[in-house]
């Protein structure tokens, strides 16, 4: 109570010693650049028309478990919006500059989008990729980013993983020989998805990519429909990306409030539209109806059913050591 | 006395004779395989930087370079060697001064050291810094401590918002690490060939240490100093494997040139990107213009001598 006391004292002081402009910092992961730029702008006006003060925000991208480790080694993040909350864990558990229970702070998990897994493939789609036995086939180049520094990675990663496990009855022996094959057919592992996409669509390489649904799209709009097309696999994963005030680095710059405000407004009616226009799956139903057209319907399983949680899914797969560890290196 | 003579003789003309009485079509052909390897692998890409710079008309090309952000980073590689490269020229004289005219215990551990850089690979020198400066370094860990030895400095530091990795100062830091030995290494060989005896008899004439560096040492050493600059300068304005460790990638305050063109190809900017980048080609244009023009002011100097 008192260190809450302590906040609402220092946001007090931080509005009314507050110059004409406010700087944050958004640490986020690869794709979000172009959905950031638009929302960063929307609510510099929202603002700015609720306190006066204009605010500047500043963005950092990156791949979503580097990105994580450059918070805790010290970059200065106000606010971090990663692709996954275990990097976010990772930052309470090793910095200790934002609580534990982060996660409980704002509705739906703190995460006021959600995305899925997809393919991307060359137009026409010359190797007949349909769904994800499709991608494990001998004769098919993946192009996929690394999933220690990526998070779309991990997610693609697990959805893959759910797919096989769903059907070979929660086998996880052959599971573990799906996913083998999978990165048996990759021949690049790029830092973040971003690096990936551009591997893919702009230098060539590979027949599918595993994306993100949101970078999919981004990629038609950018190279051109013409040129590629998504293909909807039966099953993948709702992937959350989850968005916190990083509390100790606000209070030092005194942007706590506006740090708050800025992750809450992600919930209003005018982001959630954004962030459908920049096709990331909305929360707000009305929003979500209203753009059904951009999201393809398909069985999305949660990581909490098929994995149990996050610490859980990094310690046997991602942690040094764990499964990808051994698939990826016994090639 | 004969015998010896032309002994001397005939291998000399023998050596001159091949050299020059390749068959024409051998000679035309080794040209061709250099030209032609110079400019698939050099003056292609070249081309190509500046028609995709230009690709979507030059009013494009300026906007981009007008970009708040990209004038921040052209900004902040300016800053970087602006600082690197006069700190690396006052040590690198000074390294090459203290190697080349004494003999002392050490010096070639000093040696080794001045081309630590050269063989580090630039991004462990970027995470060294990190492992310093960052906040679970010993730094960071001391400015978060609870109980520190001195809060007032603890405090002041945190109140100024003073950082050193994720911000200018680590990106300066990791610039001077990475163009470290560039000057010392060009002065080095010249001042060793030079050898002591014009400083020596400058001593004898009566000029304290500092006469004897302003208007014997510094003269002689001239060009081989401003060829080490233009180097160290290049490099430290297209580093990128460094300084990307320690920078952050925050847009518009901690992106030097080579990592905004990451950042915009990255973005599917690849017209910006490739303006951006016209940039440093254009410098690398100029510096290697200059650097030949102190070659040739170098020969001058040798000739005269």
């Amino acid at each position: 109570m008192k260190t809450f006391m302590n906040l609402v004292l220092l946001a007090a002081i931080s509005v009314s010693a507050s110059a004409a402009e406010v700087k944050l910092l958004n640490v986020s992961y690869d794709p979000t650049r172009e959905f950031y730029t638009e929302y960063n702008a929307a609510f510099a006006k929202y603002w700015q028309a609720k306190t006066g003060d204009s605010v500047n925000v500043s963005q950092s991208h990156g791949g979503s478990g580097k990105q994580a480790q450059a918070v805790i080694n010290g970059l200065d993040a106000d606010v971090v919006t990663l692709a996954l909350a275990y990097d976010i864990d990772a930052i309470a558990q090793q910095s200790h500059l934002l609580p534990a229970n982060w996660q409980t702070r704002l509705p739906n998990n703190s995460t006021p989008y959600t995305s899925t897994i997809v393919f991307l493939v060359r137009k026409g789609n010359p190797k007949g990729i349909k769904d994800w036995d499709d991608v494990v086939k001998k004769s098919v180049s993946v192009v996929v980013p690394n999933p220690k520094t990526s998070g779309g990675a991990r997610w693609a990663y697990l959805a893959a993983y759910a797919y096989a496990l769903e059907k070979n009855n929660h086998d996880d022996a052959a599971a573990r020989t799906f996913i083998t094959k999978l990165y048996k057919n990759v021949p690049v592992l790029d830092s973040g998805a971003r690096g990936s996409t551009v591997t893919f669509a702009k230098n060539g390489i590979g027949d599918v990519l595993l994306a993100w649904e949101n970078e999919a799209h981004l990629a038609l709009k950018e190279f051109g429909a013409d040129n590629f097309e998504i293909v909807t696999p039966s099953l993948s994963i709702l992937a959350e990306p989850p968005v916190a005030v990083v509390d100790k680095n606000a209070k030092r710059h005194h942007t706590t409030e506006v740090a708050n405000e800025y992750l809450k407004y992600l919930y209003s009616d005018a982001a959630q539209e954004i962030a459908a226009k920049n096709f990331y799956r909305p929360r707000n139903e009305a929003v979500a109806a209203k753009y059904a057209a951009n999201f393809t319907q398909l069985k999305l399983v949660t990581l909490d059913s098929e994995f149990g949680s996050w610490a859980n899914a990094q310690k046997t797969h991602f942690a040094d050591g764990g499964v990808f560890d051994q698939i990826y290196q016994s090639q | 006395m004969t015998p010896a003579a032309t002994t001397f003789h005939v291998p000399h003309q023998v050596a001159h004779r091949r050299t020059t009485s390749e068959p024409v079509f051998v000679r035309r052909a080794l040209i061709g395989v250099a030209l032609i390897f110079l400019s698939l692998f050099l003056f292609l890409p070249l081309v190509f930087v500046f028609t995709q710079a230009f690709a979507k008309g030059i009013g494009f090309y300026f906007e981009t370079l007008r970009d708040p952000n990209a004038w921040s980073a052209i900004k902040l590689t300016l800053l970087a060697a602006i600082i690197s490269v006069p700190l690396n020229c006052v040590f690198g004289v000074c390294a090459a001064w203290a190697i080349a005219k004494f003999d002392f215990r050490g010096k070639n551990i000093l040696l080794t050291l001045i081309d630590l850089p050269f063989s580090v690979s630039p991004v462990i020198a970027g995470l060294i810094y990190v492992l310093v400066f960052g906040a679970q370094g010993w730094l960071g860990l001391y400015l978060n401590a609870d109980n520190p030895h001195f809060p007032w400095l603890q405090n002041w530091l945190n109140d100024h918002n003073i950082k050193i990795i994720f911000a200018v100062p680590g990106i300066v830091l990791a610039t001077i690490f990475v163009t470290f030995p560039f000057v010392a290494r060009e002065l080095i060989p010249l001042m060793q060939a030079q050898g002591r005896s014009e400083e020596e008899a400058a001593r004898v004439l009566g000029a304290s240490g500092w006469q004897t560096f302003w208007r014997v040492t510094l003269p002689n050493i001239k060009w081989g100093l401003i060829y080490g600059v233009i180097l160290c300068n290049a490099r430290a304005m297209g580093e990128f494997g460094a300084v990307s460790v320690v920078s952050g990638k925050i847009r518009g305050q901690t992106n030097t040139i080579p990592l905004h063109i990451e950042a915009l190809y990255d973005d599917y900017n690849f017209t910006g990107a490739f303006a951006v980048a016209s940039l440093l080609a254009f410098l690398a244009l100029i510096t290697l213009g200059v650097k030949t023009w102190v070659e040739h002011q170098q020969a001058k100097q040798e000739i005269s001598k």
